[in-house]
């Protein structure tokens, strides 16, 4: 047993003798750059049936080419990644697919490389595609979908998705739709329509005639559902579209004025709030049995109000300290505590699908900014300034804001405009998304590929 | 007590084993790198370059200036004495006159005092002949005959200066030769110093420059993934094995269980960018010397402080 001891002592000491001299250097690297990530987006091969198929059924010469072209503009939308010129491409789409030469995409400077294949099938439409990491060399992404040959964008989509998922590590925003309100006409005279289209500005579809007046058109959270308000007889209603089947239905009439209906988190509850004898407060509507539940009881105007995505909260906007400020309370109504301090009104908050922000519109010396705030109330950073814009609705993963803008009219009151605009939260990437009409109050769906 | 023995023995056994086995006058010495370092020299034990045409001028001139002075202290009994024992003499031929004062010359590179009095002579033949020399007229002959000799001597003189200092073309390859001998030698020099002086070095970092460059690389190549989240560890260690020119043998990211574990997705997506960026970076700057020191390092990449958690 001692002569164990001594051996596994001997041993330890040759262990010790043998160690390198030398302890490993360690860096520490804390900081990067927030440049778009470099991708080449291929354009997705097809075989010459297919592509004859193609044209008689969508009467589009190169299907591949679109779809790349649906990918390639979205991820450029997203400001995170800068899609490089095909025209620098080296490799053919149908070589490149099956194995890609790195060497020549790494020459061209991708650090991501998208490559695919379309075919049709027993009519249906086929997509694979592959994510490449042209430094590593390897495959990091591989998948296939099968769908009717009319939802050609939509693959774009998903397949960007994917891509974006893969390399930013959070969820895409792509296959997603935006529900706004179609306005057209002089300003005193606005016809305004429920429109909806893709994320990117594609098919447009008017879900009302425009005889009635229509407002705050929001998503439920977990389905194609839509609340909004609409004016019949000069009495605000609240109703449920269901988008996929065109049923609509009202959730019912409302004493006084009705404002800003939003779903709860599991989309079976309405919040809002009814202005009655000179107050307003903030009320629940569960949508199984249509009851009404009172939230707030206070001589105040309480609007806008937003549930946490847990549900358990509520944020809204309150005059209650003599200025409209931000509020946040549980959703039983009790501990209200007030988290904006900052000069000038805030309005319209809206809690972040990942919980951590509140997006707000802020009015300051005549300005109207577009913010973001913590749940507590720091780290209130404002992302763009303009002369009238309002209304932000989170993209489904929390990372882009959409609202609109309107512009100045001039003494003759031409000139007005209402936009949408898209801005993330770094507030360096804002865009103008495009729509066939003005626009405004936009909602942003949930994923539709959930 | 044999037992107690025993154990006195054993632990005295184990010491003095610990010390063979521990000890550096026993084991290896360690293969140090070398550092860079600097040697305080005097430049005229080193070099080669000749004096500069402007201050060769100065030299000379100066040299005049010391001559003159010393020719008026000459004593002109001397001088006449000098120049009759050269008109005793048969003309000499103005090559042997050339070789002699050749030779002359040739010893007095080797030794200077010498020089100093034959120059001295031959200024004082050229510029102040003696007023007894000028009546006679042998000795103008002689002395036009010293005269051009004395300039060719002169011509000789710099002429012989440049080879020997400067252009040698005989030399030349001995020259460089020699020099590289020097570097080598010199070399060698340093990196015994350098490696003597490093032992006392700490090994177990870079210098802040050698570190500051790395560092900025790489902050250049990577791209940091926007949509991690930020309340969560941000942290991904990479240890790299890399080549003398800083190129990558292997990269090994040192939590990879953690790219597997559910609800750390992010953690594969923010590892994926970090690889990225050491490839994308390649070769890293790492520094000149030292491999051994830094032949294997670890990155760590955080990316908390760029998400503003």
């Amino acid at each position: 047993m001692d002569k164990l001891k001594l051996l596994t002592i001997i041993c330890l000491l040759f262990l010790l003798k043998t160690t390198n001299s030398y302890s490993l250097i360690e860096v520490d690297i804390t900081r990067g750059n927030l440049n778009p990530l470099p991708v080449a987006v291929s354009p997705l091969f097809q075989d010459k049936k297919s592509k004859i198929e193609f044209q008689r059924e969508l009467n589009l010469d190169d299907i591949g080419s679109e779809i790349s072209k649906v990918v390639e503009n979205n991820l450029k939308q997203s400001g995170l990644f800068n899609p490089l010129s095909k025209d620098a491409f080296l490799q053919k789409p149908d070589i490149a697919h099956l194995k890609p030469r790195f060497e020549d995409w790494a020459l061209i400077k991708a650090q991501a490389l998208i490559t695919g294949k379309v075919s049709i099938d027993n009519g249906k439409l086929k997509v694979e595609f592959r994510l490449w990491d042209v430094l590593a060399g390897r495959e990091m992404l591989a998948l296939a979908f099968t769908t009717v040959p009319n939802n050609w964008r939509r693959v774009g989509h998903i397949i960007t998705d994917k891509v974006y998922e893969r390399l930013t590590g959070e969820k895409g925003y792509f296959d997603t739709r935006i529900i706004y309100v179609s306005e057209e006409g002089l300003k005193t005279q606005r016809v305004k329509k429920l429109a909806i289209m893709d994320q990117d500005g594609f098919n447009t579809k008017y879900l009302t005639l425009g005889n009635e007046l229509v407002l705050t058109p929001r998503f439920n959270p977990t389905n194609q559902m839509v609340t909004y308000l609409s004016y019949f007889r000069n009495l605000p209603r609240v109703y449920l579209l269901d988008i996929e089947t065109g049923i609509q239905e009202v959730v019912g009439d409302f004493p006084g004025m009705t404002f800003a209906p939003r779903f709860s988190p599991d989309g079976k509850k309405i919040i809002m709030s009814f202005a009655k004898d000179g107050k307003s407060d903030i009320y629940i509507m569960d949508l199984e049995n249509r009851i009404v539940e009172q939230i707030t009881n206070h001589p105040s105007i309480d609007t806008s109000p937003s549930y946490s995505p847990d549900g358990k909260y509520i944020t809204f906007n309150s005059d209650r300290s003599g200025y409209q400020q931000i509020y946040v309370m549980k959703s039983d109504g009790s501990n209200v505590k007030r988290i904006s301090f900052g000069n000038g009104l805030y309005g319209t908050p809206v809690w972040s699908p990942r919980g951590d922000l509140i997006a707000f519109t802020k009015l300051h010396k005549g300005k109207f900014f577009i913010g973001v705030m913590r749940t507590d109330g720091k780290g209130e950073r404002l992302l763009t300034e303009n002369f009238y814009q309002e209304a932000p609705s989170w993209s489904p993963n929390g990372r882009v804001l959409i609202f609109y803008r309107e512009t100045k009219t001039n003494e003759k009151g031409e000139g007005f405009s209402a936009k949408l605009w898209s801005i993330d939260l770094t507030g360096y990437n804002e865009r103008l998304v495009e729509t066939q009409t003005d626009a405004s109050d936009p909602s942003w769906s949930s994923l539709l590929s959930n | 007590m044999h037992k107690s023995l025993f154990i006195s023995s054993g632990f005295h056994l184990g010491i003095i084993l610990l010390s063979i086995l521990t000890l550096p006058f026993i084991s290896k010495p360690i293969d140090v790198p070398p550092l860079i370092s600097v040697e305080l020299i005097q430049i005229a034990d080193f070099t080669n370059i000749p004096y500069a045409p402007k201050a060769k001028k100065i030299i000379e001139k100066n040299k005049k200036k010391k001559k003159k002075e010393e020719n008026k202290e000459v004593n002109l009994e001397k001088k006449n004495e000098i120049i009759k024992e050269l008109a005793a003499k048969k003309t000499p031929t103005p090559e042997k006159k050339l070789k002699k004062v050749k030779k002359e010359k040739l010893e007095s590179i080797a030794m200077p005092d010498k020089k100093k009095e034959k120059v001295q002579l031959e200024e004082e033949k050229k510029q102040k002949p003696s007023k007894e020399i000028k009546k006679d007229k042998d000795l103008k002959k002689i002395t036009s005959l010293i005269k051009p000799n004395i300039k060719d001597v002169k011509v000789k003189q710099v002429s012989e200066f440049e080879k020997k200092e400067l252009f040698d073309p005989n030399n030349i390859a001995a020259l460089i030769d020699k020099s590289m001998e020097d570097f080598g030698e010199t070399n060698k020099k340093k990196n015994k110093i350098s490696q003597s002086q490093d032992s006392s070095m700490d090994n177990s970092k870079l210098t802040l420059s050698e570190e500051d460059a790395l560092k900025a690389q790489i902050f250049g190549c990577w791209s940091v993934p926007m949509g991690l989240p930020y309340n969560e560890n941000l942290l991904v260690r990479i240890k790299l094995k890399l080549k003398p020119d800083g190129t990558l043998i292997k990269t090994e990211i040192l939590d990879h269980a953690r790219m597997n574990m559910p609800g750390q997705g992010f953690f594969k997506v923010l590892a994926e960018s970090a690889l990225r960026a050491v490839q994308l970076c390649q070769p890293l700057r790492v520094p000149t010397s030292g491999y051994e020191r830094w032949k294997d390092l670890q990155l760590n990449f955080d990316a908390r402080e760029m998400l503003g958690g």
